[in-house]
């Protein structure tokens, strides 16, 4: 297992919808859990870890989601830049953030966005913090964007690297790529659900990953697994039983079973898929959560689940 | 709420766009719609973003190209569906390339074309500019609307977690190019930097402090060379946001019916509306709807704390089986009612007027031509 805890950034990616939020907030708990300073990171403009324990998060601010070491920030492009400048530059600096001119530079270039919230989460563990009187986290946990674009993001500060060459954005760019790099200190976990479209593209990947950091993502955690209820020959005894039910009730009862046999069925076909294409590297299972809310109660046990990974 | 067909819905419509958050099956709805349309003696293309393998292998849309290939009607009807007169187009977008097309396209010169392909800035980022993906999908449809050649277009939009940011697309290129401070940043001074007011200067030589001369010069370079392509952005941006406000242009919304896609859905709404875009109507893919069918929702629990005794009288299952047949049928019934009050909230807000299909959850992923054509059974009256 893939020793977390001993990491301080953890990359949560995955296609769009398969429930990096929810992996990454139940990761961000378990790690609090083990007495570690712990902030997860959202990079979509989103705060669903501070919605779904009801506190709120204004853009860009760290707060503290319960009585232990659990936080919570969601990255923000321009109070990163804020305090990039303030840090390089001091009061000239803050003079140049306050500039229209510039921020229209900065808007305008491409993969700047993704430069400054990268840096921003590298800032978070970093120690001394840039931001004035905070502390450096034990573990930063990136709720990252969907993994196209999130190996894309992750290769930024190398990209910059090598376009500046030299100068203030070559070296700070050379540093988070050498952290980035490290798997002794950043770990990427990858999240899919049990279908063929988000196994070909978490399979993929690990080609991608290692291209842009030269290491693997260090876990893959299957979300939304269906029970497998029925064995095969109970699945037979529902088929014949089906054709002699009658009332609708019992009828829609035996239905059901087998539509989620059969759906559970193609499930563990892509989970074997995703097994030979992922071999070597540890795969957690969630079940698939038939209660409508998810809760701080219903992500402890979704935490339970993945202490291991720590 | 009005119940139609999407062959109502898409009638006399010229540029269909399929929108929808990330996961809720739009790349198949796509398919499923272009097909059906097809089917009625139309010539569809559909241009597709990132199809799962197995339905992009089904479709023939293995081999590379920027531009939509005719699908053998063939394997439709070998799948069960005539596209008799009609005629079948697709195509996965190729983002990097489209974007270098438009490039070509909009260099007043050769020279202008060669010195931006090959600038280092452009190289290394042009994936980042403006959001590729979100920019080239519509710069393309633009495209293939030109050739005027389709009855139909279909495009499925990219999967990205928020499903209007390519509404913003022509804008945010527009706004991009239209940096008019930022040209005269870079171009170094003079008159264009006293207008920009206080800072402003002294922003110039700051920048150099923090990001480099190197960085400086190379940025410089990019934004001068594309600042010559600025008014042919800024006219192709605007022909795009035409094109998506025509009469004969349809928004067509795919959702399932978890809670935050159905959310992002009212919101993708409402951003239409205020924008003066159509939406022609909802679809709403994977609804449990076993138990609904049956108006199962509806009984009390005493009548499902009953059932284990009914399968085992009426259907003969042990009691054992008995007991884990209705513990599947009530974690449905739970997920058909969730589905249900998640639809209604979702019909609510969309007003009496829009249509709204219901697609009921398919056993198994649609990867292949036979589930294209069960899907549009669900979406075309008259293939039912």
């Amino acid at each position: 297992m893939p020793r977390l805890a001993d990491k301080r950034l953890v990359f949560v990616t995955g296609k769009g919808g398969v429930g990096k939020s929810t992996v990454a907030i139940a990761l961000g708990i378990a790690a609090a859990r083990r007495g570690l300073r712990t902030v997860v990171a959202e990079l979509s403009g989103q705060a669903r870890a501070a919605e779904t324990f009801g506190i709120a998060s204004p853009s860009g601010e760290e707060v503290r989601l319960d009585g232990g070491g659990l936080h919570a920030i969601s990255v923000d492009m321009e109070r990163a830049m804020e305090e990039y400048l303030h840090e390089r530059a001091g009061r000239v600096g803050d003079l140049l953030a306050a500039s229209r001119a510039f921020h229209t530079f900065a808007h305008a270039t491409p993969g700047m966005r993704e430069l400054l919230t990268i840096g921003k989460v590298w800032e978070l563990a970093d120690d001394p913090r840039r931001v004035p009187r905070a502390r450096p986290y034990d573990l930063v946990i990136v709720d990252a964007p969907a993994s196209g674009h999130a190996v894309g993001a992750l290769s930024t500060p190398a990209t910059f690297a090598e376009i500046a060459r030299v100068g203030p954005i070559a070296n700070q760019g050379r540093t988070i790529d050498a952290t980035l790099r490290d798997p002794a200190q950043t770990a990427v976990v990858a999240v899919a659900l049990p279908e063929e479209l988000s196994v070909t593209e978490t399979i993929s990947l690990r080609a991608r990953l290692w291209d842009a950091l030269g290491h693997e993502p260090v876990a893959v955690v299957v979300n939304a697994c269906l029970p497998e209820r029925l064995g095969p020959r109970q699945a037979r005894t529902v088929e014949e039983a089906l054709e002699r039910a009658r009332s609708p009730l019992v009828r829609a009862a035996l239905r059901a079973a087998r539509s989620e046999h059969v759906r559970a069925g193609a499930q563990r076909e892509q989970i074997a898929r995703l097994a030979e294409g992922l071999a070597g590297i540890p795969r957690i299972e969630l079940p698939y959560r038939f209660s409508a809310r998810l809760d701080p109660a219903a992500l402890g046990a979704l935490a339970d689940r993945l202490e291991e990974l720590l | 709420m009005r119940r139609a067909d999407v062959a109502t819905l898409l009638a006399g419509t010229r540029v269909c766009v399929i929108g929808g958050s990330g996961g809720v099956g739009k790349t198949t709805t796509s398919a499923a719609i272009a097909a059906g349309m097809a089917a009625r003696g139309l010539k569809v293309a559909v241009v597709t973003i990132d199809p799962a393998q197995r339905l992009a292998t089904a479709l023939g849309l293995g081999e590379l190209g920027n531009a939509p290939r005719r699908i053998d009607p063939e394997r439709f009807a070998a799948a069960g569906l005539q596209l008799g007169d009609g005629e079948l187009w697709a195509m996965t977008l190729d983002p990097k390339r489209t974007f270098d097309e438009l490039i070509a396209r909009l260099s007043p010169d050769a020279d202008t074309r060669e010195r931006i392909l090959a600038n280092r800035v452009y190289g290394e980022l042009s994936d980042a500019i403006a959001g590729s993906q979100e920019f080239t999908a519509v710069a393309k449809l633009y495209d293939l609307a030109q050739e005027g050649d389709w009855d139909l277009l279909v495009l499925d939009t990219p999967p990205s977690r928020n499903a209007l940011d390519f509404l913003d697309a022509p804008d945010r290129l527009a706004a991009f190019f239209e940096g008019r401070a930022l040209q005269a940043l870079l171009r170094g001074g003079g008159a264009g930097l006293r207008l920009l007011g206080r800072g402003a200067g002294l922003a110039l030589g700051l920048l150099r402090r923090v990001t480099g001369a190197e960085l400086l010069s190379d940025l410089s370079d990019f934004f001068r060379l594309l600042g010559g392509l600025l008014g042919g952005f800024r006219e192709r941006a605007e022909q795009v946001e035409a094109l998506l406000r025509a009469p004969d242009t349809t928004f067509l919304l795919v959702t399932s019916p978890e809670r935050e896609p159905i959310e992002e859905a009212i919101f993708f709404q409402r951003r239409l509306r205020a924008a003066g875009m159509t939406l022609g109507g909802a679809i709403v893919n994977r609804v449990h709807a076993e138990a609904m069918a049956i108006g199962a929702a509806d009984e009390d629990d005493a009548s499902l704390a009953d059932l284990p005794a009914r399968l085992e009288r009426e259907a003969g299952l042990s009691p054992a089986l008995a007991k884990t047949v209705a513990a599947a049928f009530a974690d449905e019934h739970a997920l058909a009612r969730r589905d249900a009050a998640n639809v209604a909230r979702l019909a609510q807000r969309l007003g009496a007027d829009l249509a709204l299909l219901r697609v009921p959850l398919l056993d198994g992923d649609v990867h292949d031509l036979d589930g294209l054509v069960r899907l549009g059974a669900q979406l075309f009256a008259d293939q039912a």
